[in-house]
């Protein structure tokens, strides 16, 4: 399963931060940030609840980078 | 400028204006010490709350946390030395002036770029009750009858039900080319209509609609990463660690032995003000974005910046025939008189009068040679005879049209044609009158493209084609193509397209109609497909996309690319290559906190004004 979420970033390298840290969180597959559509694809295990692992997600990702957002 | 943007513009402004006016006023000891601090917090607070944050996640190479040591270190130094806190506050307002001009020309560009491609329709017209009601496109309802006014653009893929009206397809193709619609026309969205009111059944849905698409795929192309985003990713993660641990074994390693702490901490915090990786990252994923954002306004879509980057290193192209060189379509090429009773607009007009009846390609094309076939003359009796021609009877005279076949079993005496193309004999009575020619027309612009291909650094161009040896001669002789492959079937294309495949050291990219040759397509290093609009199968096959049917805009996309890769490459070397400098003349003492801001700020400011370069396209 792939979704894509609206994200809100101001540094490139951040963005590349956030990619790490939700490819890191368990049960994403894969995942690419793109800064300049400031846009998220997420691609999840098979059978997981994509809004619990996007919550994690954003924890981790604001861990990171504090100014960051995803829209969920 | 954001609510965001206009703050900290305010902030960096007053922090600076402060800082100046500090420089003027005579306080020492303590109460300079607090002074400076106003300015330093006012531009940098943000920062530090951002480093507390870092700290309590554990993050050691956070760069905010990075920032305010070196901010801080050269603060306490100023404590112990001079008392000149310039630099400290300094390094924090540059650091911030850097951030700001990121975010702006980021988000500038960013904008800039979507305009370009800015053939999303924001209504769609129905019909009600009350007139005319302005509607959300996506609420439209597959078959519903929506209104196009002159100036506006088509929200929607459908088909017109009345009105008849001049379509602009510039904003898909890059070419400003009128193309006349009337009732039954399919048009597709992003087309803008010129002067009459259309009525359009819609076909779509809004978001399957070409329009759409188009605009997803441009958007989606970012997102697949190319080599150098990735290498730089990397590079990143690397590079903040080592300067960081450099700059620890700078600040504790060489006062051990000479005992000069005070400079040595200073070299240290010179390099955590260059340690930052922004420039570096910043500037390749906006070089690609630009680029493909460029090339989508000439009608060339990139769909990611992996098949940009391998455009740019594209050595062989292999181009098919059909549709790619040629028009696809079959034309008159010659009429041949061979009797003085009928001269060339004679044969045309009984050529046409014959195949009055007959959905061949070649009808189609003999009608076309001559526009006004139904006039008075008597068109009787006509007779197709298979793998032959067709026979009628006008004005009472028997006319046959054929092949050479035909012509012996009628008793025509016929003549060979010197002409390459399919030749149509034409007799009157039995009587051998003269023969036409239909070939298939080169583009006007393929010659010139296959020219602009070399200039542009293809070594070798091959064409194939399943047409028969003797046109293909002709055409790739016409169009200075030195390799080529005739008689090829479909399945032929693909071991062929192999051979060359594995024969060649660059890249090599095929370009087709991309309708019957997606199996080669698909085995391309870059796919490219031709006349692309409207037709989803050949969108979906390719990796570029052009949107008309010009051959020069091969070259053009790989110019493009190449102009957008050697922006990318001159931002790693240069950013990197500062960084590096700073670094070394830094760790001898030859470069000071200035340079660094200049490694961090100036360097990161440059590279984004190099990367917006890729707008422009090379002509």
């Amino acid at each position: 399963m792939k979704k894509t979420y609206k994200i809100d970033v101001d540094c490139a390298n951040c963005a590349n931060l956030m990619e790490t840290e939700t490819k890191k969180t368990v049960g994403v597959k894969d995942a690419v940030v793109n800064f300049m559509t400031l846009k998220m694809k997420v691609e999840f295990e098979d059978g997981v609840d994509a809004k619990e692992i996007m919550g994690r997600v954003r924890e981790n990702c604001k861990k990171v980078e504090r100014d960051c957002e995803i829209f969920l | 400028m954001n609510a965001k943007q206009k703050k900290n513009f305010a902030r960096i402004l007053i922090a600076a204006i402060l800082l100046i006016a500090l420089n003027f006023v005579e306080i020492s000891g303590v109460g300079k010490f607090f002074a400076y601090l106003v300015p330093y917090l006012i531009v940098g607070y943000d920062i530090l709350l951002k480093a507390l944050h870092g700290l309590k996640n554990l993050r050691a190479f956070d760069e905010s946390l990075l920032m305010t040591i070196a901010t801080l270190g050269a603060f306490a130094l100023a404590i112990y030395e001079d008392g000149d806190y310039n630099e400290a506050v300094s390094v924090m307002l540059f650091y911030q002036i850097g951030e700001w001009f990121q975010s702006y020309a980021v988000g500038k560009s960013r904008k800039n770029i979507s305009e370009l491609m800015d053939i999303r329709p924001d209504y769609a017209n129905v019909e009600t009750d009350d007139g005319l009601e302005q509607v959300d496109p996506d609420d439209v309802e597959i078959g519903t009858v929506i209104i196009v006014q002159p100036g506006e653009k088509i929200p929607i893929d459908g088909v017109i039900v009345e009105g008849s009206s001049t379509l602009n397809t510039v904003a898909l193709t890059g070419e400003s080319l009128p193309r006349e619609v009337s009732i039954g026309a399919e048009v597709i969205s992003g087309c803008i209509n010129l002067n009459g009111v259309l009525k359009i059944r819609t076909t779509k849905e809004f978001g399957e609609s070409t329009a759409s698409k188009i605009l997803e795929l441009v958007e989606d192309a970012s997102s697949r990463k190319s080599k150098s985003e990735n290498f730089i990713a990397k590079f990143a993660r690397i590079y903040t660690p080592v300067v960081v641990i450099c700059a620890g074994a700078l600040a504790i390693i060489p006062p051990i032995f000479s005992g000069d702490w005070e400079t040595w901490i200073y070299r240290a915090l010179i390099f955590l003000v260059i340690s930052c990786p922004c420039a570096l990252v910043i500037s390749i994923p906006l070089s690609f974005f630009a680029g493909i954002g460029g090339a989508s306004r000439e009608g060339i879509l990139i769909k990611g910046s992996n098949f940009l980057e391998t455009l740019s290193k594209v050595k062989t192209v292999v181009m098919d025939k059909t549709g790619t060189l040629t028009r696809g379509n079959f034309e008159v090429d010659a009429v041949h008189s061979k009797n003085l009773n009928f001269d060339a607009e004679k044969l045309l007009h009984l050529a046409a009068h014959v195949e009055r009846y007959s959905t061949h390609p070649i009808a189609n094309s003999l009608r076309k040679a001559y526009p006004n076939e139904r006039d008075d003359c008597t068109v009787e009796g006509v007779e197709e005879i298979s793998g032959r021609g067709i026979r009628a009877k006008i004005n009472g005279q028997i006319v046959s049209v054929g092949n050479e076949k035909f012509m012996d079993e009628v008793g025509a005496k016929f003549v060979h044609c010197h002409k390459v193309g399919t030749v149509i004999h034409i007799a009157v009575n039995g009587e051998y009158a003269g023969h036409v020619v239909i070939s298939d027309a080169i583009k006007p612009h393929a010659k010139e493209a296959v020219a602009e291909m070399k200039s542009a650094g293809v070594e070798k161009i091959f064409m194939l084609t399943g047409d028969s040896e003797k046109i293909a001669a002709k055409v790739a002789t016409e169009l200075d193509i030195k390799n080529y492959r005739s008689e090829l079937l479909p399945a032929d294309k693909v071991t062929e397209f192999e051979k060359i495949l594995s024969a060649s050291s660059g890249k090599v990219a095929f370009v087709g109609d991309g309708i019957n040759d997606a199996p080669v397509l698909s085995r391309a290093d870059v796919g490219i497909a031709m006349g692309a609009l409207g037709s989803d199968a050949a969108i979906e096959a390719a990796d570029v996309v052009l949107m008309d049917d010009d051959p020069l805009k091969i070259s053009r996309a790989i110019k493009i690319s190449r102009k957008c890769l050697a922006i990318v490459k001159q931002n790693i070397f240069f950013a990197i290559g500062v960084k590096i400098l700073c670094l070394i003349l830094g760790a001898i003492g030859l470069a000071n906190m200035w340079a660094a801001i200049f490694a961090d700020v100036g360097v990161m400011i440059l590279a984004v004004l190099n990367a917006i370069r890729s707008l422009i396209i090379p002509k």
